[in-house]
């Protein structure tokens, strides 16, 4: 940094050569010019909008998938059932070195995978009987018991590659009321109330689609299409966008992590397992530095010593004989 | 002034505005003849395209966040919402390269560079929510992915992304507010303190001589 005196010096009000200068002229041109530039891009390349998924389009067109996931939540063996803070206390989440953040205000938004995504939705239908009765045996038996069929018949569609025609028939009776309920949930999400339930959760106003996006993120569906749309975070989905408009670029720097390694690996330890929380630590102490940069040795003289701003006051370097 | 009077907070605050940012610096019709260069209308481009932003989202405001999906005005207004946040965040890195290779924090001036610094990061976070709350499959799919961001660091329990009505709120009302506020001190600081000269402009003693004459 200058000395005291050059830092005086240039705090004080400029007493040498002036010129003409109209704020007010320049702002308005500059609005002026924006505004235009903004109507015309608009009219040229609109904006992106590609449509919602629901529940609906979900079962409709992926029923396998949707039948598979729906397995996998009343099991317990989904991504959201084990995620651990803030949804439950499944495992304990990433860490950095011995600071453990993701669970230090604990299980803040509830979410039982098994009971909000399956039961609950459930039990608001007018079912058929094989459902209904189903439905009945599952709330008079135990949690073991519960466990053990919703267990088993998930391994068992998952070895039979989520295809139910392909479980054997005999195996059948292990499984209890557990299939019946998935059958349940999908024709429930085929007519399109699974959504309006999930969301609703017995209220009339609602604004947390906390539940609907952790079980739709749990199937291959939304994956899928996010895939197919570039945004995965493998691919610097972070920054992009769907179709070919520009997205969030300005997180360039925080997508960047994410592409090398060990942060591009998940089965790495320390870091690439718990990527998310060491890159939102880079990026926090990133943004720190950012603003106090007139603070930092080395980086706050790199412009004195890369000569750019000769170029930017040329006239008046040379005018002043600098 | 009375002794009493100068005791008064009100008239302290007067004095201090007086003297730090009287009318002939918030609106100067002069400026240093080293204020020569185009980098200096990129911070103007900022605060217009800030401007754009700001009419065009109140616009999508009092239609309500889903009128855009089903009206083509609608899209039209969202489309200028969006390319304005485009051409604002293109304007604010270069006026922030800009600055940062004018050293322009020099002479005092670190409070200018700490308020654009901030300003820079709660707009990062204003279009963040911006893109939540889209209700499109763009939006659902990055609150899907945000989330665990957040939450690894614990913040998810009270920053909620799959949380549209916390995420709408932030996005119109939070903020653009904290935002507006930054923006308008940036601006203040700019004025009260005057353009950075030149640096080596007062490299030598004969130099700083002669422009204080
Ligand atoms: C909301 C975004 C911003 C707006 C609307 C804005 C606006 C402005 C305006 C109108 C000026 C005076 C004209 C000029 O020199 O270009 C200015 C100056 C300045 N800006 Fe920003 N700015 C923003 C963000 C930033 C950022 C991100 C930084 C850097 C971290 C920054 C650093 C500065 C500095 C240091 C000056 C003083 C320059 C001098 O004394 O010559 N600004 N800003």
């Amino acid at each position: 940094m200058s000395s005291p005196r050059i830092q005086d010096l240039e705090s004080q009000p400029w007493a040498g050569r002036t010129r003409r200068y109209d704020i007010i002229k320049e702002g308005t041109i500059a609005l002026l010019v924006v505004t235009l530039l903004t109507i015309a891009a608009s009219m040229f390349f609109g904006s992106p909008d590609e449509k919602q998924l629901t529940f609906k389009s979900w079962a409709v067109t992926a029923p396998a998938d949707f039948y598979q996931t729906a397995a996998h939540e009343i099991a317990g063996s989904s991504e959201s059932a084990g995620y651990g803070a803030p949804y439950n206390s499944a495992s304990d989440g990433v860490n950095v070195g011995p600071l453990h953040l993701a669970k230090i205000f604990g299980v803040s938004h509830p979410v039982n995978s098994v009971n909000d995504f399956v039961v609950t939705p459930l039990s608001t239908q007018v079912n058929t009987p094989e459902v209904s009765a189903a439905l009945k045996t599952w709330n008079v038996s135990d949690l073991k018991m519960q466990q053990g069929w919703a267990s088993k018949y998930d391994d068992a569609l998952t070895k039979a590659n989520g295809d139910q025609a392909k479980i054997p028939a005999g195996a059948l009776a292990d499984f209890g009321p557990v299939p019946a309920m998935i059958g349940g949930l999908l024709t429930m999400a085929q007519s399109g109330s699974l959504d309006a339930v999930l969301l609703s959760q017995g209220n009339y106003f609602q604004f947390d689609n906390t539940k609907q996006t952790l079980f739709m993120g749990d199937g291959n569906y939304f994956n899928d299409q996010s895939t197919a749309s570039h945004l995965q975070g493998d691919t610097w989905g972070m920054m992009n966008e769907t179709g070919r408009y520009p997205g969030q670029a300005w997180l360039w720097l925080y997508s960047f992590w994410y592409q090398i390694p060990p942060f591009n690996n998940g089965d790495q330890h320390p870091f690439g397992a718990n990527a998310d929380a060491y890159i939102m630590v880079i990026m926090g102490l990133l943004s720190a530095g950012l603003v106090f940069m007139p603070f930092i040795p080395g980086i706050r003289s790199l412009p004195r010593r890369i000569p750019i701003h000769r170029l930017i006051w040329k006239q008046y370097y040379k005018q002043e004989n600098l | 002034m009375s002794n009493s009077e100068k005791e008064l907070w009100t008239a302290k605050l007067r004095g201090a505005w007086q003297r730090n940012l009287p009318i002939e610096k918030l609106l100067p019709d002069t400026q240093p003849a080293y204020v020569a260069s185009w980098i200096y209308t990129f911070g103007v481009l900022t605060l217009s395209s800030l401007g754009v932003i700001i009419a065009s989202g109140v616009v999508l405001a009092f239609e309500g966040p889903s009128w855009y999906h089903v009206s083509n005005v609608g899209h039209f207004v969202n489309s200028l919402h969006f390319w304005s946040v485009q051409f604002f965040f293109i304007f604010m890195v270069i006026h922030l390269w800009g600055k940062f290779w004018m050293a322009a924090w020099r002479g005092r001036r670190m409070a200018t560079w700490m308020t654009g610094g901030i300003a820079f990061v709660a707009s990062i976070a204003t279009a963040f929510t911006g893109y939540l709350v889209q209700t499109n499959f763009d939006s659902q799919w990055i609150s899907f992915e945000a989330k665990d961001g957040f939450n690894s660091v614990g913040v998810g329990a009270w920053f909620t992304v799959t949380n549209l009505g916390q995420m709408l709120l932030l996005h119109v009302a939070f903020l653009p507010l904290i935002l507006g506020v930054l923006t308008i001190l940036h601006v203040l600081l700019v004025r009260a303190k005057g353009v950075v000269p030149p640096i080596d402009a007062f490299d030598t003693e004969k130099k700083a001589k002669g422009a204080r004459k």
